[in-house]
């Protein structure tokens, strides 16, 4: 490594965005509207690779996932890889397109979580916001095969304004399912889900009553089930520390190669990514522009730069402050201090009963 | 949660599940526990009790043998197994 980078935070986690083929459509996909199309792709070869130089650099965590990574023929290749660098592998998926024996395939390879999303808590509903016919039964269907193996499972419940009042029967569900965690995120409003804003945005009620019945959910499951929520931002009075500091903890790779400090960083003009097809992990964690562009606290403006709590949430999100200001060094509107945060109100007024723009 | 779920039957015998994963990791100064969509490093005193969670060793032998290996009261080191190893079962990270 470079000197100097003692200092360097270490990342713990990566989020291997290994293919953006998916069979669903959810209007909230955190995919960019511009795909990465399958030609573009990383080979088995350098997925390889840079697990391996992941391991070196600390990262403990590997998230597979996409689009749906089950779209890929050397799923289990690549997850073997992974388990033999080291690293926990995390596999996140739609559940429709893994086949059985793929599924026992991975989990001879070593594979060590599964986390399912699942849109609603009934088929009908659930399909309609996939997009897709039949997903909620396939994911009913690897569920069990997941647990069957006793393999821990996440259901990972996206909520908006058509299921947030479902959310106690999402984690019955949830637990019927023998899922040992589950995971209440609420929207968040970039990629897909920002051009379906107006149709996706609960009310703040909703919010409220979704918040209080998480807590109640959590007492009422202790022991049973692990219930983590990801807050609705736009109702919050501070931001989200977004993922937990820019070029702090976790990287993502896409498809074709980039290495970005979030997923959504690329909507952010002007930022310079780095690909591992020209450089090492360690070489683009250090020194990429785009690592370097939000990394600590030095890029940011009043009245993030003198706030007491800058090294806690970190400004909140760029790509949010960018997709609302127009600039990411702005403070994350969501924050009460941000002189733009009365817009954040505005635009959760905003609702349409319009149909869904379906990622396509 | 009751007293009664509070205490660890002594012939129970705690491994962690699959999935759960005790490694020494280099990079980050030593051991850590993986778990689900988390990781933790645990104190010395945690790393001690989380060795000896492999399935063959019942609770009362694990604390016989710390209590053996770090000369302290047995009764205390039960008290704070117990705790450790409820806690971690309530999240899904150990099974009893």
């Amino acid at each position: 490594m470079a000197a100097g980078s003692d200092k360097l935070p270490r990342p713990l986690g990566l989020l291997a965005e290994l293919t953006h083929r998916c069979p669903l459509g959810c209007p909230y996909c955190s995919n960019p509207l511009e795909l990465d199309r399958r030609s573009e792709e990383l080979d088995t070869a350098t997925w390889a690779r840079v697990f391996g130089e992941a391991a070196g650099l600390g990262v403990m965590q590997v998230h597979l996932s996409g689009g749906e990574p089950a779209a890929r023929r050397d799923l289990v290749e690549i997850t073997a890889a992974a388990r033999q660098a080291g690293l926990y592998t995390n596999l996140i998926t739609s559940g429709v397109g893994l086949r059985p024996e793929t599924f026992a395939a991975l989990v001879d390879a070593g594979l060590d979580h599964v986390q399912i999303s699942i849109q609603d808590s009934e088929a009908a509903s659930a399909d309609h916001i996939a997009g897709y016919q039949g997903a909620f039964e396939r994911k009913r269907a690897l569920a069990a095969a997941v647990v069957a193996r006793k393999v821990p499972l996440t259901v990972n419940a996206v909520m908006h304004r058509a299921n947030i009042d479902h959310v106690a029967d999402m984690v019955a569900l949830a637990l019927t399912l023998g899922a040992s965690r589950v995971e209440i995120a609420h929207v968040q409003y970039y990629g897909w889900a920002l051009p379906n804003r107006a149709m996706l945005m609960p009310t703040r009620e909703q919010v409220e009553r979704a918040v209080a019945a998480v807590e109640e959910l959590r007492t009422r499951h202790h022991g049973a089930i692990v219930i983590d929520a990801v807050v609705p931002d736009y109702y919050a009075r501070f931001p989200k520390p977004c993922v937990g500091g820019w070029g702090r903890r976790s990287l993502n790779i896409t498809p074709s190669g980039k290495v970005l400090p979030c997923h959504a960083a690329e909507s952010i003009p002007g930022l310079e990514f780095w690909s591992v097809r020209d450089r090492s992990l360690a070489d683009i964690w250090i020194s990429s522009p785009a690592f370097q562009a939000f990394r600590g606290t030095s890029w940011m403006q009043e009245p993030c730069a003198s706030c007491p709590r800058r090294e806690q949430d970190f400004g909140g999100c760029r790509c949010q402050a960018f997709a609302l200001t127009g600039d990411a060094r702005a403070t994350d509107p969501v924050c009460h201090l941000s002189p733009h945060h009365a817009m954040v109100a505005e635009l959760a007024a905003v609702r349409t009963e319009a149909a869904y723009i379906y990622r396509r | 949660m009751s007293d009664a779920a509070a205490t660890i039957a002594p012939d129970a015998r705690p491994r962690l599940p699959h999935g759960v994963r005790l490694v020494n990791n280099e990079a980050q100064g030593g051991l850590v526990l993986l778990a689900p969509e988390r990781v933790f490093k645990p104190d010395p005193i945690a790393a001690e009790i989380l060795k000896r969670c492999t399935g063959e060793l019942s609770l009362a032998q694990i604390v016989d043998d710390l209590a053996d290996s770090f000369s302290a009261p047995r009764e205390r080191v039960l008290t704070d197994v117990t705790a450790l190893l409820r806690s971690l079962a309530d999240k899904k990270l150990l099974e009893l």
